[in-house]
């Protein structure tokens, strides 16, 4: 290791040794009872480390003979990703502490998983971007089944790990067959290979690849784990996992395509959008009938990740940008989403029942219309910024030819806006019915307002994403 | 005050925002506090945009009091007004306080109620002044969340199932034109509606999908933007949102939706479908004339045996947006003028039918026929109004009514004499179910029990009605107000929609030799 090299990886060496101090820390210094310190701490340096990098990071440089690439797309994808993961770490910590499951691990996974994450978008290799996708994953496994005394958090553990290490294999096996077609599993290697013909092979590869990236983006068709997940894990756990693995799971398709298959974007084009038709569609038509706010987010989060393809599919830097903006946009609304759901309770029992929200806005009027405001973006429907990440998507798809796609997913949104209607139903115009409790932590409060303020105000600029997804962009599609 | 038109739009905007963060508490105070921002809100709007009617040029057929500011992804704020939408924007303006005037009764979340119609109001003023695509699909979808909270929340029995419909149903319309829209934007580089009106969008046969489409680009985005339009208008066949929603929503809400909100369709047929797609328009015209005639006669039957007042109306909207856009698709100046006169006609007489029928159903909430007659014993004055107003919908020489309907039949004439004929029965028609109602809620003995103890219209229900009849028999009399002020407009779209139609005759010929 040079010390160029520790330089582009210093951000992700500090995380691990915090994690490892807090470890430290957490062990010898009386176990659970300080696990809210660590949590802050770690959350602030998220945090901090965010705008580290947001501020600091210039240019593109790579590391350990290109295994590991700095650029203007890793820096966004893990600003993205390391503020998400703040932001869930704060607003769950008081929900996990009234409830005796805030263990000191808690937080120490989390940074793990987010370290994992981070390699993930730097990956410049298959073997890098495999390490990365599993020290994630290991991690998410455990936190998933972290209330050890409930049958369903359990099993969702498992089932999440059993499908997970199923995509795994299938992303193995795509990897070892581009390296027995290609001789190398440097990207930019692959890339270089792909001039003298593409062999069927490496198609193969370069499928399977993809297919084990759509387990953990939750595209369908291998979004069967989502639903059952979401539903049984802790719901700050679920916060978690709409948010800050989707981003890193994205960007990692897009670092795939780009870096290793640049050259080739019919090829994965088609691939791609395919997945998006069906993600959207899958996602709108099953969420209907889903009763547990859950289950729908996570029905929700398919259909969301439909659309971030659909830029993908555009294999163009407007595409990418358009992808960028939108997970940006569907992590911030899903952030306040889940603080609202945090804080939805009766009798000291979180409560997920969609018909428990009757008549909320009565009760509740601030709490409800900052959840309106959040379902609206949701569905797509201006003015609020879901709109815009929606407006850019279908862009990048008609700019870039690919028309049905953007009929098809606009389509999609007219049936998805119905179940989020369907909330706003139980909340506005419902019969009233034992309501539930409104214990809201302030965290949770802030979270929730200041995501729905985005949502209106973000209208004006965006809040300047949009020429940093530019720059982003740019960088990846060369 | 050059940015007059930003004013309008965020009087009511600002209003809505007191209203939200500052006004608390849940009892009647607070109501009435609300009830009265609103109003003064809605009032100041109207005085305000009084400056645009005044300070507008009527000779001027560009776009006036424009302002144009940068936006996100190469997007532009931009507002302005040309003869064809300053009307419009008087026309929200001026209902809205009476609108607000007409909630008076409602007891139940009156803060949320007034957020709601004030926000409403500022974005149906967006749609009429918007210049960039974009700008305008946002006012033109976010009008529906008001909406849908309206009917949600303060309509009838069945206001759920109204307001899913009224949502799902536009909804779908629109965002096809939202695609239609960024094929738009790719083709041309630019979502600026002036420079998009000077585009020449392709109109080469083009093959989709082994289907080869006359007309080409202008046809596909025709027929997007149509799906919209002819929604939001509503056209027969895809009205059946329209009586429901009615029916179901509050009294206020009704106003809005009959005499603003539907007039967004017949203004984006002007704005964008007839100017920007010419070649598209002239090829599908037949279409939108038989929809037309069939939605004059046939939903004129259907209003016929409603038992239920505002159906009926509602049905009667219905055939009286045929004629709109019969006079739309005529594209002479008759036609187009006729079309924007019946549209603003329209508004105020389909606005003030839906309050007469609110009058009498907050004293015996129903609206079913048959629960009333011989109102003319204990109401008097109500009588006489629903009288004025019937005979305006009907079309009475002499009300507003009268001069919409005969421009837009003058204008087909020339164009299409059999859809002409047919129109003009709907005239007949529309006399019969009208008179028919009036007849049966009005005339007769007084022998319901519980009508005995009806009383006449209070002073805030004749204060509401007073500018309504003001303003339809003004029109009535001396329509060139109008006229003159949208005149030069119309012109100018009429004579570039001929300029751009000899493509017609080319892409036909071709499409034939193709075939043979």
């Amino acid at each position: 290791m040079t010390p160029a090299d520790f330089q582009t990886v210093l951000p992700e060496v500090i995380l691990a040794l915090a994690a490892m101090a807090a470890l430290l820390f957490g062990a010898f210094a009386g176990k659970d009872d300080r696990a809210t310190l660590i949590t802050w701490a770690i959350a602030i340096l998220f945090a901090g480390t965010a705008l580290w990098i947001g501020l600091n990071g210039t240019g593109s440089r790579s590391a350990f003979g290109g295994m590991f690439t700095d650029d203007p797309f890793a820096r966004f994808a893990k600003v993205t990703i390391l503020l998400s993961a703040a932001a869930v770490l704060v607003m769950t910590q008081d929900y996990m502490s009234r409830r005796g499951l805030l263990r000191f691990e808690y937080p120490i996974l989390i940074t793990l998983s987010v370290i994992g994450m981070m390699m993930m978008v730097s990956a410049g290799d298959l073997m890098s971007l495999y390490m990365g996708l599993e020290l994630q994953s290991l991690a998410l496994y455990v936190v998933a089944s972290l209330r050890r005394d409930s049958a369903k958090s359990t099993e969702a553990g498992l089932k999440y790990f059993v499908l997970g290490a199923l995509s795994s294999g299938l992303l193995l096996y795509g990897a070892s067959l581009t390296y027995g077609f290609a001789g190398t599993t440097l990207f930019s290697g692959i890339l270089s290979t792909l001039g003298d013909g593409v062999p069927l092979g490496l198609l193969f590869g370069l499928v399977f690849m993809i297919s084990g990236l759509a387990f953990k983006v939750s595209a369908a068709p291998f979004h069967m784990w989502t639903p059952d997940v979401y539903e049984g894990s802790p719901t700050p756990i679920t916060a978690f996992f709409a948010t800050a693995p989707k981003v890193a799971a994205m960007a990692l398709i897009a670092r795939l395509t780009f870096d290793a298959f640049g050259t080739i974007p019919a090829q994965w084009g088609q691939v791609i959008a395919a997945l998006s038709v069906i993600s959207m569609f899958l996602g709108a038509i099953a969420a209907i009938g889903q009763k547990d706010i859950k289950r729908l987010m996570a029905y929700s989060s398919i259909a969301h990740m439909g659309y971030a393809l659909m830029g993908l599919a555009a294999g163009t830097a407007g595409g990418v940008q358009a992808m960028l903006v939108y997970m940006a946009i569907y992590v911030t609304m899903n952030v306040g989403t889940f603080a609202f759901i945090l804080s939805v309770e009766r009798d000291g029992h979180p409560v997920t029942d969609i018909a428990a929200l009757n008549m909320l806005s009565k009760k509740e009027p601030l709490k409800a219309g900052a959840m309106l405001f959040l379902l609206f973006s949701l569905a797509g429907v201006p003015p609020f910024v879901g709109f815009f990440g929606k407006f850019y998507v279908l862009k990048a798809a008609v700019d870039a030819g690919l028309t049905w796609l953007a009929v098809a997913g606009a389509v999609a949104s007219v049936i998805g806006a119905f179940y989020y209607l369907r909330i706003v139903f139980y909340m506005y115009f419902g019969k009233e019915t034992e309501g539930v409790e409104s214990r809201m932590a302030p965290v949770q409060w802030v979270m929730l307002m200041g995501a729905a303020a985005i949502m209106l105000l973000g209208i004006i600029n965006l809040f300047g994403i949009d020429p940093a997804a530019a720059i982003a962009a740019e960088s990846l599609v060369r | 005050m050059e940015n007059v038109l930003s004013i309008i739009i965020f009087i009511p905007l600002v209003a809505a925002a007191v209203l939200a963060l500052f006004l608390r508490g849940n009892d009647a105070a607070s109501a009435r506090n609300a009830k009265w921002v609103a109003l003064l809100a809605t009032t100041a709007t109207f005085l305000v945009s009084l400056v645009v009617l005044t300070g507008f040029d009527p000779a001027n057929t560009g776009m006036q009091f424009l302002e144009d500011y940068t936006w996100i992804l190469g997007l532009h704020y931009k507002m302005g007004v040309d003869g064809i939408s300053v009307l419009f924007v008087m026309l929200t303006t001026f209902l809205m306080p009476i609108t607000i005037l007409a909630c008076w009764p409602v007891e139940t979340r009156v803060k949320e109620y007034m957020i709601a119609f004030l926000v409403l109001e500022a974005l149906m003023i967006g749609v009429f002044t918007a210049l960039d695509l974009v700008l305008f699909y946002l006012f033109f979808e976010a009008g529906l969340i008001p909406m849908f909270l309206i009917i949600g929340i303060w309509g009838g029995k069945e206001r759920i199932y109204a307001a899913f419909k009224f949502f799902l149903y536009t909804f779908l319309g629109s965002v096809l034109m939202l695609v239609a829209m960024i094929a738009m934007y790719v083709d041309a580089g630019t979502t600026d509606m002036v420079k998009l009106l000077t585009h020449d969008f392709g109109h080469d046969t083009i093959s989709v999908l082994g289907f080869s489409i006359v007309g080409g680009l202008q046809t596909l985005l025709f027929l997007a933007f149509f799906a919209s339009f002819a929604v939001k208008m509503p056209m027969w066949p895809v009205h059946t949102w329209l009586p429901d929603a009615h029916v179901q929503a509050p009294t206020a809400g009704s106003v809005i939706l009959a005499a603003i909100m539907l007039k967004m369709g017949g203004y984006g047929f002007l704005r964008f479908s007839l100017p920007m797609f010419p070649v598209g328009a002239d090829l599908l015209t037949p279409l939108v004339f038989w929809m037309s005639a069939i939605a004059i006669v046939y939903t004129s039957l259907v209003a016929l045996v409603q038992q239920d007042m505002k159906k009926l109306i509602a049905y009667s909207s219905v055939a009286h947006m045929g004629y709109v856009t019969m006079g739309i698709f005529a594209a002479n100046q008759q036609g187009v003028d006729g079309a924007i006169f019946q549209m603003l006609s329209h508004g105020f007489i389909s606005g003030a039918l839906f309050l007469c029928v609110g009058v009498i159903y907050d004293r015996m909430h129903t609206r079913d026929i048959d629960a009333y007659g011989g109102l003319v014993n204990r109401m008097p004055g109500y009588a006489l109004i629903f009288m004025f107003f019937t005979m305006a919908n009907v079309g009475l020489p002499g009300t507003s009514g009268f001069v919409g309907e005969f421009l837009t039949l003058m204008g087909i004439f020339q164009v299409n004499t059999w859809i002409a004929a047919i129109a003009t029965s709907g005239v007949i028609l529309s006399a019969s179910y009208a008179l028919w109602l009036y007849r049966r809620v009005v005339f007769g003995d007084l022998i319901k029990e519980s009508l005995k103890t009806i009383t006449d219209m209070t002073g805030r229900e004749k204060l509401i009605f007073a500018p309504l009849v003001a303003m339809t028999l003004l029109l009535g009399v001396y329509p060139s107000l109008v006229t003159d002020l949208i005149g030069p407009s119309v012109t100018a779209l009429v004579a570039d929609y001929h300029a751009a139609l000899p493509a017609v005759a080319e892409v036909a010929d071709a499409a034939h030799a193709a075939t043979n």
